[in-house]
Formats: C-alpha cells, structure tokens, sequence
C-alpha cells in the first residue's frame, strides 16, 4: 500500500470499488464450494428465524402476552432469513445494501410477501 | 467406537476461581494463547531480516498482509485502512486457529458458538458503534430503503431489523458450523476404518484423505468469508447510503 493518493488514483480507486460491488461476488476471493453455498444459505436463512424467534419468545415471556410476539416475530423472522438468502443469492452483498436499481429491491419485497403468505396458507 | 462428538469437550487443565468467577486455563484457552503465539512468532519472526528480496518465510508474512490490504481496499475503500489492524488481526487469529485444529490430537475452538459469537458480537457492535458515531441518527434510516412505498414501511422495516439483528448469528453459525461438521465428519469415518478391517477399511481411509485436504480448504475459506463478511459491515457503516 502507498501512501501517495493522487486525485486520479483515487477516481480510479472509486471506479474499482463500483466494479467490486456491482461484480456478484467480491473480487479476487476464493471460489465457493458447492457445500460452502449450501451452508451458506442455510445459516442466513436459520439465523434470521432465530433472532425473530427469540426475540418473540422473550417479549412473551416478559410482556406475558402469550404466544402474541412468538407468531409475529417468527413470520417477521421468516421474512428476514429469506431476504438474507435473496441478498445473498442475488449477489447484493451479504447486507443491506441499498444503492442498487429499485427494481431488485422491489422483486425482494415482492418475494417476501409471497412467501409470506403461502408459509400462512400452509400454516 | 469412539464418540466423535467427543474431541470438542472443554477440558480444565488449571483451576483458576477468581471470587465468583471460573477463570481456568482449558484446552480452549490454551489454544487461544497457543494461536496468538503462533501468529506473533510467524509475522515477527518472518520480518526480522527484512530483506529487500523475501525469502519464503518474508513473503508469506507480506503475503498475509496484502492480502487483507488488497480486501479491505476492495471491499471498503481508503477510509478502511484505520481499521486494518482490527480486521488482519481477525483473520490471522481465525485463520491459524482453523489451521492448529487440524493437527491431530490439538483442539479446535472455532468449533464453539461461544468463541465464534463472541468474536461475532464484537465485530457487530463495534461497526453499529461506528456507524453511529459517523452518520448519528441518520443511521437509522438505513432500514427504510429509498422508493419504498410508505405502506410496506410496517412490514418492511421490522424485516429489515431483524435483518440486521440476524448478521452476528449468522456470521458466528457458518463459522462454527463448518468446523464443527467437518471435524466430526473426519471422526465418524476414522471411526470405520478399524472395524472394517483389513479389506473393507481402505474405503473410509480414502474419505478421510479426502475430507482431511477438504477440510484445510474450509479453514481458510472460513477465516476468508468470516473476515469478508466484517469489510462488508464495515463498509456499510461507513458509507451509508
């Protein structure tokens, strides 16, 4: 790394970042294992449940409002986990990652409230 | 047969009761100090000769650095260099602790949801501090995406909480997970190799070759995701949209 940062190694440095994030997966990293992805959507979409559910478990708990929260929370947890998978799939980043065209954000709420209301068909 | 669940048991090896609390040195901890001395001794001791054309040892040491560099400097930009010690530090300390677990006999405590969470919190606390402290109660608004219509905002922004509550747990499970899970793999098939004897025991040999060079491609693709993931945050809490 050097130190001198000239104005044009900058904008050169800006136009690398953009091709970094617009790329679906970060640059020069090694390349994921069929099981490496497998695993990897499995945690987003397992971690997304849990938080919603813990934290529906514990409002219950110290609200004493039956199983209120609990239900809320866990299709509000449902809901995260697969926008995490839809990011992480889609190649966003692994985050929110809202500079993207309205356009992808638009189809992840419209997956979301499908899936939303086929996991309340079933249930 | 062996339990192969067996090898992630905490072991006390000095009892330390420090008034309420247990602070004994265990297999875990030892090894945590066993791997910050092997990271210590392997960047300082490769660049004591500093020599203008590396030896093997030099640039592997400046190997590791450029490495990072070249992630934070991808994934975050110039205003993530301050942070560089932070995020090095993590990958070398997940990193040799992956790798140390794949000597026989040694003890993996990445394979701990204690130890990976921990780590986990301390990343997602630190960058929502850093988010906060750079953008104030902007920060917030982070979980309203622009062009969104004010109806969704009810459903939405409680997903996008939980979103964002759920990266410290899904960053600490894929770590914790994929060790675990391969460290129990290679146990369950080294566990068939003796009763199926002299003919039959050359299949799971084969496996657990396999899985064994498997495995030290996961230890170093965790540490890789695991300190990825914490540019990606980082570059979330810093250009916030």
């Amino acid at each position: 790394m050097s130190d001198d940062k000239t104005s044009p190694e900058l904008q050169q440095l800006d136009a690398r970042i953009a091709k970094a994030r617009k790329g679906s997966d970060q640059g020069n990293g090694p390349e994921m294992s069929g099981f490496g992805a497998a695993m990897r959507y499995a945690t987003e979409l397992v971690s997304g449940l849990i938080v919603g559910v813990a934290i529906g478990y514990f409002l219950d708990k110290w609200l004493d409002t039956g199983p209120w929260f609990l239900v809320v929370f866990f299709f509000l947890g449902a809901g995260a986990g697969i926008m995490n998978v839809y990011r992480t799939a889609s190649g966003i980043g692994m985050a929110p990652g809202y500079k993207d065209p309205a356009p992808t954000i638009k189809s992840s709420v419209v997956t979301d409230a499908d899936n939303k209301t086929d996991d309340k068909k079933r249930g | 047969m062996a339990n192969p669940l067996e090898q992630f048991t905490i072991k006390t090896l000095v009892p330390i009761q420090l008034g309420e609390v247990n602070a004994s040195l265990t297999n875990a901890g030892l090894f945590m100090v066993l791997t910050v001395a092997a990271v210590t001794l392997f960047l300082t001791l490769g660049m004591t000769r500093r020599a203008a054309v590396p030896g093997r040892w030099q640039s592997m040491a400046e190997l590791s650095y450029e490495f990072i560099a070249g992630m934070i400097r991808d994934n975050v930009g110039n205003e993530g260099r301050r942070y560089f010690p932070f995020v090095f530090s993590l990958f070398m300390f997940i990193l040799f602790a992956n790798l140390i677990g794949m000597i026989p006999y040694s003890f993996t405590f990445t394979s701990h949801i204690a130890v990976t969470f921990t780590m986990a919190m301390v990343v997602f606390l630190g960058v929502t501090v850093i988010a906060i402290i750079r953008h104030g109660l902007h920060f917030f608004s982070f979980f309203l995406p622009t062009g969104v219509p004010m109806v969704m905002a009810p459903i939405l922004v409680p997903i996008e909480v939980l979103s964002y509550l759920s990266r410290p747990i899904s960053l600490s499970i894929r770590l914790f997970a994929n060790m675990m899970a391969g460290h129990t793999m290679i146990k369950v098939f080294a566990g068939f190799v003796i009763p199926l004897g002299i003919l039959g025991g050359w299949a799971p040999l084969t496996v657990i070759v396999a899985l064994t060079a498997f495995e030290f491609l996961v230890a170093f693709l965790q540490a890789y995701v695991f300190t990825v993931l914490t540019c990606l945050y980082l570059n979330d809490a810093i250009h916030l949209h």
